[in-house]
């Protein structure tokens, strides 16, 4: 399959051969290099399922990986079309930490009445956070003050005031339980658990807990409708581009590529069904990961994005309005820096003055270990969430390992510089 | 009693693909103002980089004999070591640092380190003296106007002992008053012995001051004339003596009633606010015409077309535009994309592409809508738009996933254009079209634009390049010092009557 619209050269089988060799060996070199990524992440966790002796992969500990690390990638999420746009934003733990307290204050402590309830005062923290996105984005975008003053700035604003709201060193909660729901509930099984294996029973006559087999039913059928709904829309893109007479990747390449996604994602749903089902947050998290790839790859505002960060002037000079869309990035961050916060407070149960301290830094090393360009315009949202998702590895595998905390930052730190020096030198060479 | 203080002797300096001088001689006498003309692009620049080491010696032919020796410069430091300073059109101050610091950054006066201001202070005051510049050495480059930036560029030179000072267009952001006291430093100096290199687009300038003035076109010495011939008619001919061959496609001009209309156009620069850059504008473009903008470096066509261009440029714009009779909104980028306005920028690597994204993306940005439904991109249209685009314009590429970057300048261009194409225009504003690419590229650029003049778009070409306004034009505007200085019609127009137009101010009106 070719693109060119000159005829073709009659005689040159050989150069069709070659062409589609040259194809062939192209799409397999960038592929390697697109999911170079993911091919570490199962490296990392195969690496820390043999150091632990198994327990990485437990399902229980799979469940404990998604609650602790999904703040992280939520917020990724939105510091990825930050880096993109070309901009940085440090504030993000501090907002964090700071809607944590709001909502625990509004959900325990204020007097509000019908209005303490969780869903209304999600809503409401989910507004703050834009205000507070717009507001830090208003400077950047309309006065060009550098991101990484404005954001330094809220990064002590929002933890300032973070303090002040929990009045000093203290910590508000208990926090409803259909609150704390959203980090660390799982989805309630309408379809009815299988049992496939009984538990054991002990002497005592109660149930051994982990022992036996029963699966959690409406996560086996999620996961079967989400990968079958992988294969469909991968099969059917690719004959849309065949019709149309474009390129496509080699047939058998498409197919590993497909099998081996979907045995790695039906391989995690089983883990998840044979504990208590899929987690709350991870669902929240996988539809907001598909929203940002659909947004990224498929809409006029990701494409704008990525070619404001690529060249401003150029941008501006092709009639994008560069402040607007700027301002309209840092709001999406504010949102989801939002929802970063109730998710942190969610899991702890409680508010606390420290909530969030640091998880900028994790988040922006997850972007740029997911490949983005700190210069802007290069970045992917698949790239960001496997980033995120090895910082997380290794935190978790290190933990179970007892690796002292000191020397997990070490190893973190080296991971991401490793990361990014892999990623130069591959763009340098290509 | 005069002797040779410079030679340079069959310098021949070629890039990938281009020979940017070829056995260029150059003597300056001991002493003496010796100006160098020519066109944009005719070698003068790259000339001087030659001779003060910016192309480090090895990387051209020829000899540089100075003061008698043989030079090989491995960089700038060598040639100023030896007394050679050139002060470029750019000024090369830091604009947040103080004028004695200025003059002596990277040679302060010092001891293991530590600087004595006070002995830079009083030197900058004696050198400022010397230049006629009445400010504090401690006064921030940033705080004073380009003319005194210009004299404190000066001042630099001879805190280095400068034997052969080269002054690289050195009026050409300077406003009357500045430019006259400028000269008349240099005859100052000229009368303490020193020896200066005046580069100027500006021949009253150059028969004011220079004894000797050498021409250069097309990367060649034309000739060296002395002070009793020179004479600005002499040197209009020798500077665009060249003759036009079929470098440009043929066309029959079909031209309509006039659809584009700029009245009263004015523009303040966007920093000096008091300083006016585009004076009372007032053009106008036929159905299916191509229209020239002429004009040398500076004039003010780019800040112009950049204004009209959704404000792109300057401040407090006044003026009316309308399109078929009807004023039209320009205030934004993408309110001038909707009204069907198309400006191909001259600085393509800023200002037109996104480098690190492949041809694709790039094509359809400025037409997104274009390409898409309610937000969503429909890839499949996107990728034909391409590899339509990709056809028309001729861009030779592996496919439509080429990164811009990796593109020649030529291609780059055809992008740019592509880009702006799709957005159908109806008013396609060119600026500089064929600046730094191939033989080849021009002629399929102009191709493309005889195609488009005939499907009945109104096309502004802005170019230094003389011929070729002439050979792809029906109408030319000169332009100069952001005023229109003249308009002719382009079967009445030669390089001479542009050339005078601009450095006379006025013009032959069209018939």
């Amino acid at each position: 399959m070719s693109t060119e619209s000159a005829p073709a050269p009659q005689s040159g089988t050989a150069e069709d051969v070659k062409q589609g060799q040259r194809i062939a060996v192209s799409a397999l070199t960038t592929n390697l290099r697109e999911y170079g990524l993911i091919i570490a992440l199962i490296v990392i966790m195969l690496f820390f399922q043999y150091t632990t002796s198994g327990t990485l992969f437990k399902p229980v500990n799979l469940s404990n990986l998604v609650q602790q690390n999904s703040f992280i990638i939520v917020m990724a999420l939105g510091m990825l079309l930050v880096i993109v746009a070309g901009y940085i934003d440090l504030s993000v733990g501090s907002v964090a930490g700071f809607i944590g307290a709001l909502a625990a204050m509004m959900m325990v402590i204020w007097p509000l009445g019908i209005f303490s309830n969780p869903l209304v005062v999600s809503i409401v923290c989910l507004i703050v956070g834009a205000l507070i996105g717009a507001a830090q984005g208003y400077w950047i975008a309309y006065h060009k003050i550098p991101s990484f003053i404005v954001t330094l700035a809220g990064m002590l604003i929002f933890r300032g005031i973070c303090q002040a709201l929990l009045g000093g060193g203290s910590s508000v909660g208990p926090l409803p339980a259909s609150f704390k729901a959203l980090s660390s509930g799982f989805i309630p099984d309408v379809i009815g658990p299988l049992t496939l294996i009984p538990p054991t029973v002990n002497a005592a006559g109660k149930t051994i807990v982990g022992s036996g087999l029963t699966l959690h039913m409406t996560t086996i059928v999620l996961g079967l409708v989400a990968v079958l709904a992988y294969a469909y829309f991968g099969f059917r893109t690719r004959r849309k581009r065949e019709r149309h007479g474009y390129e496509a990747e080699p047939f058998p390449l498409f197919v590993i590529k497909t099998l081996v996604g979907s045995a790695l994602a039906l391989f995690l749903v089983f883990q998840f069904a044979s504990y208590r089902g899929l987690p709350v947050v991870l669902l929240v998290m996988g539809v907001l990961i598909s929203l940002f790839v659909f947004v990224t790859k498929r809409m006029t505002i990701g494409r704008r994005i990525y070619a404001m960060g690529g060249n401003a002037k150029a941008a501006q000079l092709s009639g994008i309005n560069t402040e607007r869309l700027t301002l309209m990035v840092f709001i999406n961050m504010g949102v989801l820096s939002a929802l970063g916060g109730l998710i942190i407070a969610a899991r702890l149960g409680q508010a606390v003055p420290a909530a969030g301290l640091g998880s900028e830094l994790d988040v922006i090393a997850a972007v740029f270990i997911g490949g983005a360009s700190a210069m802007g315009g290069v970045g992917q949202v698949i790239g960001a969430v496997v980033g995120g998702f090895i910082m997380g590895v290794m935190n978790n595998g290190m933990s179970i390992m007892g690796v002292n905390v000191d020397w997990q930052q070490v190893v973190k730190g080296l991971v991401l510089l490793g990361a990014v020096i892999f990623d130069v030198y591959n763009k340098n060479k290509a | 009693m005069a002797s040779t203080i410079l030679e340079m002797r069959d310098i021949t300096k070629t890039f990938p693909g281009v020979k940017a001088l070829s056995n260029v001689n150059l003597s300056v006498e001991e002493g003496e103002i010796h100006a160098i003309v020519g066109e944009n692009g005719a070698g003068k620049s790259t000339l001087m980089k030659v001779l003060s080491g910016v192309y480090p010696s090895g990387t051209y032919d020829g000899q540089i004999v100075f003061r008698g020796q043989e030079c090989h410069f491995k960089g700038i430091h060598d040639s100023e070591h030896i007394g050679i300073v050139i002060i470029h059109q750019e000024l090369a101050l830091v604009p947040m640092l103080s004028i004695a610091e200025n003059i002596f950054l990277g040679n302060e006066h010092a001891s293991y380190g530590v600087i004595d201001w006070d002995a830079n202070e009083t030197r900058t005051a004696a050198l400022l003296k010397k230049v006629g510049l009445k400010e504090d050495p401690k006064t921030l480059i940033t705080n004073i106007g380009v003319g005194k930036q210009q004299l404190v560029e000066i001042a630099k030179a001879l805190s280095k002992e400068v034997k052969l000072l080269i002054l690289d267009e050195p009026t050409a952001s300077l406003s009357e008053k500045d430019s006259q006291a400028l000269l008349d430093l240099l005859l100052e100096f000229k009368r303490q012995g020193m020896t200066s290199i005046l580069i100027s687009h500006k021949l009253n300038e150059v028969s004011r001051v220079a004894d000797n003035v050498t021409v250069i076109r097309d990367g060649r010495t034309i000739e060296t004339l002395p002070r009793k011939d020179i004479s600005e008619d002499r040197i209009i001919t020798s500077m665009v003596g060249r003759s036009l061959d079929d470098r440009y496609p043929p066309r029959e001009p079909q031209i309509g009633e006039v659809i584009f209309e700029v009245k009263d156009w004015s523009v303040y620069h966007p920093i000096h606010a008091e300083r006016q850059v585009i004076k009372n504008v007032n053009l106008n473009v036929r159905k299916g015409e191509v229209v020239g903008i002429a004009g040398l470096m500076g004039a003010g066509r780019t800040e112009f077309a950049m204004s009209l261009f959704g404000r792109s440029y300057g401040r407090h714009i006044t003026g009316e535009v309308s399109l078929h009779g009807k004023p039209l909104d320009l205030s934004s980028v993408s309110k001038a994309v909707e009204n069907r306005i198309a400006y191909v920028t001259e600085d393509r690597k800023t200002y037109g592409l996104n480098l690190i994204d492949h041809i694709k993306h790039n094509v359809t940005l400025a037409n997104l809508s274009g390409v898409s439904s309610r937000g969503v991109i429909d890839d499949m249209r996107e990728m034909s738009v391409a590899n339509d685009y990709r056809k028309k314009t001729n861009i030779r590429a592996s496919s439509v996933y080429q990164l811009t970057g990796n593109l020649s300048g030529g291609n780059q261009q055809k992008v740019v254009l592509s880009k702006w194409l799709f957005a159908d225009p109806e008013v396609l504003i060119l600026d500089e079209p064929t600046r730094g690419i191939d033989v080849g590229a021009k002629y399929e650029i102009y191709t493309i634009i005889a195609r488009l003049a005939a499907e009945g778009k109104a096309i502004i070409v802005i170019s230094s390049e003389m011929p070729e306004l002439l050979g792809i034009t029906d109408r030319i505007y000169v332009m100069n010092e952001g005023r229109i200085v003249g308009e002719m019609a382009a079967s009445d127009a030669s390089q001479e009557k542009i050339m005078r137009a601009i450095v006379r101010g006025e013009g032959k009106k069209a018939s």
